[in-house]
């Protein structure tokens, strides 16, 4: 059927397939699932600005849900998360600008799929390094079959955020004691976040397959806070991008609503899941995604696809 | 584990069959009295699209948490019984 705000026929049966997926994903590793649900819906056709705006919009329902149910669990540190949205919101509108200006050149999906492409590209064998050395390190640690020690969430980059702070980073200088971090400048914090909010504006939904991993081996959050506190960041971060998308003409959110549907009940069972993960494993599983969305991007330039 | 993985299979049900439910009936209403005043906003009054767009959102995603969460409370109360 064809979509009139974007003017674009897509399968709505298809929209919700891929709305369950996306939702069970976002749930599961707290990513808004944008590294799959945009590649997937310029692969169908809809051009590359309308991808950006829709998706963002289409997480702000899905991240209410999971956001609640992380907070429930006790997976959120509210006062990073709001801290984040601070630098999150300045970065998504420097990437809805940055759509603004490639619209006038026509030129948006071209830019901006090859921009999707290196960053999945780049995400994706970044966290395939992170867990093979991770498992590495843990080897010897497994075989002892007396151990009784629960596993801890171990990363091979646990030495980045002890690095970050022998930085000379500016003050004023906050604590984190739900994440377990002392002494953190918050300007390392908006930097993070202000990184994740440009890539949520420029490529659409929430950016947590950047915030996410940025937060674990960055700021040192643990993986499971991390989640729930991304969730929580991309409620704030997604509202404030659909508006300003909205307003630039970028969404279609009767696509946005249709998908929903099915990322409603997909982002419930992913939060569930995440009580059967350790940390090395949740990332493990995260590796092959990107690489899919990477493949639908070039499939859609290869196809053509024109900004409308 | 296995009551537990039956009670997850339960839930899982329930609600793929409630949002199969929801959906179709939710893509009628939408699409068919609300598509072409959204058409109108999005062309019109941007500010106004805009708005809706983030409030259409949000309620969605509050009220299918609610229905199911409503759904699966019923649930439980006849299987304690």
């Amino acid at each position: 059927m064809t979509f009139p705000i974007s003017n674009t026929h897509l399968e709505p049966a298809l929209l919700v397939v891929i709305g369950f997926t996306v939702g069970v994903l976002g749930g599961f590793f707290g990513v808004g699932g944008s590294f799959l649900a945009g590649p997937a819906l310029f692969a169908m056709g809809l051009p590359m600005n309308f991808v950006v705006g829709t998706d963002l919009s289409h997480i702000l329902g899905k991240s209410i849900v999971a956001a609640r149910r992380h907070r429930a669990l006790g997976h959120v540190d509210l006062k990073l998360g709001v801290l984040m949205a601070v630098g999150t919101i300045v970065g998504v509108e420097a990437g809805a600008q940055a759509i603004e200006r490639l619209k006038t050149k026509l030129s948006v999906d071209l830019y901006v799929g090859i921009a999707f492409t290196i960053v999945l590209l780049g995400i994706s064998g970044i966290m395939a390094w992170e867990a093979i050395a991770t498992s590495r390190a843990q080897k010897p640690k497994t075989k002892n079959k007396n151990t009784t020690k629960k596993p801890q969430d171990h990363s091979a980059f646990g030495h980045v955020p002890r690095w970050l702070k022998t930085l000379n980073w500016p003050p004023p200088f906050v604590d984190f004691p739900v994440s377990g971090i002392q002494r953190l400048s918050i300007w390392a914090v908006l930097m993070v976040s202000f990184t994740g909010g440009l890539f949520s504006g420029f490529l659409g939904g929430g950016a947590g397959y950047i915030r996410m991993p940025a937060m674990v081996y960055l700021l040192g959050v643990p993986t499971h806070i991390a989640v729930g506190t991304d969730l929580f960041e991309i409620v704030i971060s997604a509202t404030y991008g659909t508006v300003t998308h909205a307003l630039k003409g970028n969404v279609d959110i009767l696509i946005a609503l249709v998908m929903h549907t099915g990322a409603a009940v997909g982002a419930q069972l992913g939060a569930v899941g995440t009580t059967f993960f350790s940390g090395p494993r949740l990332r493990a599983a995260f590796v092959p995604l990107p690489l899919i969305g990477a493949v639908l991007v070039i499939y859609g330039l290869l196809n053509g696809h024109h900004f409308k | 584990m296995k009551t537990n993985k039956k009670q997850f299979g339960i839930q899982l049900g329930l609600e793929l069959v409630v949002y199969a439910l929801l959906v179709g009936g939710y893509f009628f209403l939408v699409q068919r009295f609300l598509g072409d005043w959204l058409y109108e906003l999005f062309a019109e009054k941007r500010r106004s699209y805009a708005a809706v767009a983030v409030l259409l959102m949000l309620g969605q995603g509050v009220v299918l948490e609610l229905v199911t969460s409503f759904l699966l409370g019923l649930l439980e109360r006849k299987s304690s019984r």
